[in-house]
């Protein structure tokens, strides 16, 4: 059993990180999330692991400086709010296009624009679509507990390196400032210079020796024909992330009729609405996806065959419910999808969810068969 | 004395450096890049460090920098290569970083990560190409555009009222103490080449050094951008840009020092 | 004082003709050809190979590395 600790999310966020190996961390301070650079700052890895930390001018720069250590095959990451986060869209489309392996975390806050501090999950789409320019895709994590925020460093580099593409811990200003106990990971040492050559080395500037060719990291392609190859490497790369790399957990789902759809926090305020609901004797259970890419579809394939209906529960205007859609279409259903979300900073209550999903299915309720359109 | 007693291998006195590729650039004929880039190579031959160099290619004509020089490269978004330097540099502290920049690339989209890189004394040598146009996307107004000098989105010459002043942005980066060596040169004719290779070298040196960043300018042509033959460009630039942009060096001294010679 | 000769070897297919070479040279050694090369420069070449001295500035002055010096002590 490792170490036990009561602590904030965004300090494991970096405790994990320090555990973990990771070689270099490049930040820019915004809320909710300023306590990860804080807490590096204070726990000075350099001393320890060696690990680099920097504070950068700005988001732009910050990507930009991952992207450099990234190229040179090194362990590293950047972490922002929901604003840093579109400031660094151009690069995370570079480094997506150069495929470069890194962890970019974001503690999403309420937008758009300069929005609010408290907690949202209206970054969805930012991050599972793509969010900077051209046909890209990120590896992304929602953890829904402190220990998560721990657990999903060390995966999240795990996973980057596996498909040489960025990944992202897509979380919230809840997690990010909630205290809970956590164990946290061993210490594992970083990389060498051996070890990066090995692993790394056929496509990293680590130097280029002279029995080699010169390592090029770049997203330029002036050749479409060699343009549109790159692009359907990255495709097969996607396609084997949603093969192999799918993550969710089921609560309570083997003989819902409905399902309630909810990531990170809110999945966290549907557990507790799955119990209120079937107290009432609604037999209702909870899917939650901990990759968002890859969205676990085929769970949802297959659920999609004897529930009476989804209900996606969200932190914003509704923005995952257009993926469960999607699913349900592909397994050639026609259930009922049906969205409930608060915005603004605003955290659902279990009680609204349970309220929302009694009213939107008031018909199979009332009448016990599915209602079809 | 017959040619071919001249030229025999032992009495070879000026040839390409191993560290250049044999790839033709692709730069227009007369352009300073190509001229800089040999520098650049013939200096990392020079110095044994091919093996331990990283370059960073901007987004400009000289994003394919890569093609010619035979080191290890990053090509970064436009502007944003002091960035990236800072994220190689920082973690390879034994390697030998360079950004490679033109005046767009340095002075308009990427001021914020020069001035920051430059302030924070990266250990980093940063090549500046200005030749007050953007070359690559058809000869616009760049930052270091002379005052009344004619671009494409300038045609009726560049006019501070509606454009702004011409920026000497390698004065703005003499004043940041991080730097350790800030110098304007030019690579026209066979001396200023020879002067500019020295500035270079010093620059590297002060890199393996871990002095802090060196900033050099080149003043360049850009004869289609400006269209002129690439003589009379060279011309030009000794009547107009050398005035406004000074040869020698501005800083030269340690990190630290806040304030320059000038 | 020792006399040099020099040589200049032009890759014409690498040359673009941009004549800053032509115009570098201080003993008018060089010209642009009338002819082109492949890619249709008018390539640099010795129209007064005697009169070279193997000063290599035609070389440091290329923007293309194409030129290569000799010199020679006569």
């Amino acid at each position: 059993m490792g170490e036990l600790r009561l602590m904030k999310g965004n300090e494991v966020l970096a405790e994990a990180a320090i555990r973990c190996g990771c070689d270099g961390y490049f930040g820019y301070p915004i809320t909710p999330q300023s306590e990860v650079m804080e807490t590096l700052m204070a726990r000075q890895p350099w001393n320890e692991t060696g690990m680099t930390v920097l504070q950068a001018e700005s988001e732009v720069a910050s990507i930009n400086m991952v992207y450099g250590a990234a190229g040179s095959g090194k362990k590293v990451m950047t972490s922002s709010s929901s604003p840093g986060i579109s400031l660094m869209a151009e690069g995370i489309s570079y480094i997506a296009g150069a495929e470069l392996p890194c962890l970019i975390i974001n503690v999403q806050r309420g937008g758009p624009g300069l929005g609010t501090i408290q907690p949202s999950q209206a970054d969805y789409f930012q991050s599972v679509k793509g969010g900077g320019h051209g046909d890209y895709k990120m590896i992304v994590l929602a953890p829904a507990s402190v220990q998560e925020m721990n657990d999903f460093v060390a995966l999240g580099f795990e996973l980057a390196f596996k498909y040489r593409n960025p990944a992202m811990i897509l979380t919230d200003g809840a997690i990010g400032q909630m205290m809970e106990r956590v164990e946290l990971a061993d210490f594992k040492p970083r990389w060498t210079e051996e070890e990066i050559k090995v692993k790394s080395g056929a496509w990293a500037t680590i130097g280029k020796a002279i029995d080699r060719e010169r390592n090029v990291v770049t997203s330029l392609e002036m050749d479409s024909a060699k343009m549109e190859a790159n692009n359907l490497r990255f495709q097969q790369k996607y396609k084997q992330m949603e093969e192999e790399d799918c993550r969710y957990e089921e609560i309570m789902c083997d003989d819902a009729e409905y399902i309630l759809v909810a990531f990170g926090t809110s999945s966290r305020v549907c557990q507790k609405s799955v119990e209120i609901a079937r107290a009432k004797g609604l037999k209702v259970g909870l899917l939650r996806p901990i990759t968002l890419f890859p969205f676990p579809k085929k769970a949802i394939n297959k659920l999609a065959e004897k529930a009476k209906g989804f209900l996606s529960v969200e932190m914003s205007a509704g923005q995952m419910i257009e993926d469960i859609k999607l699913a349900v279409y592909e397994a050639g259903k026609n259930t009922r999808v049906e969205h409930f979300g608060r915005m603004g900073g605003i955290i659902p209550t279990p009680g609204e969810v349970v309220e929302a999903l009694e009213e939107k299915f008031s018909w199979e309720i009332s009448y016990g068969v599915k209602r079809y359109y | 004395m017959e040619l071919k007693d001249i030229i025999k291998p032992e009495n070879l006195v000026y040839d390409k450096s191993e560290v250049q590729t044999d790839t033709i650039m692709h730069y227009c004929p007369g352009c300073s890049h190509g001229v800089v880039h040999k520098v650049i190579a013939e200096l990392i031959g020079e110095l044994g460090i091919q093996e331990k160099t990283v370059g960073i290619a901007p987004v400009g004509c000289a994003v394919f920098a890569y093609n010619y020089i035979d080191v290890d490269w990053q090509e970064a978004a436009h502007g944003r290569a002091p960035a990236v330097a800072t994220g190689v540099a920082r973690l390879n502290p034994d390697k030998f970083v360079f950004t490679y920049q033109g005046d767009g690339d340095l002075a308009s989209i990427g001021s914020g990560e020069i001035m920051h890189a430059c302030n924070r004394g990266e250990n980093i040598l940063v090549v500046f190409i200005n030749n007050g146009i953007y070359g690559m996307t058809g000869g616009q107004m760049a930052p270091t555009t002379l005052d009344g000098m004619v671009t494409s989105t300038t045609p009726f010459g560049r006019n501070a009222d509606l454009n702004g002043y011409p920026m000497k942005i390698t004065e703005l980066i003499a004043q940041l103490p991080g730097t350790s060596y800030v110098t304007r040169q030019a690579v026209h004719n066979a001396a200023s080449v020879r002067k500019c290779k020295r500035a270079i070298k010093k620059g590297i040196q002060n890199v393996l050094d871990k002095k802090g960043t060196s900033f050099i300018e080149v003043v360049s042509t850009c004869n289609s951008g400006w269209k002129m033959t690439p003589v009379a460009a060279n011309k030009w630039m000794e009547d107009n840009m050398f005035p406004f942009y000074p040869l020698g060096d501005l800083k030269d001294g340690v990190k630290g020092e806040p304030v320059s010679k000038n | 004082m020792a006399k040099v000769k020099g040589a200049v070897v032009v890759d014409k297919e690498g040359c673009k003709g941009c004549g800053v070479c032509v115009n570098e040279c201080p003993h008018e050694v060089l010209a642009l050809h009338r002819e082109v090369n492949s890619r249709g420069y008018h390539y640099s070449y010795m129209e007064n190979p005697e009169n070279c001295i193997g000063c290599i500035n035609c070389g440091v002055v290329c923007p293309d590395t194409c030129i290569t010096v000799y010199r020679v002590k006569v």
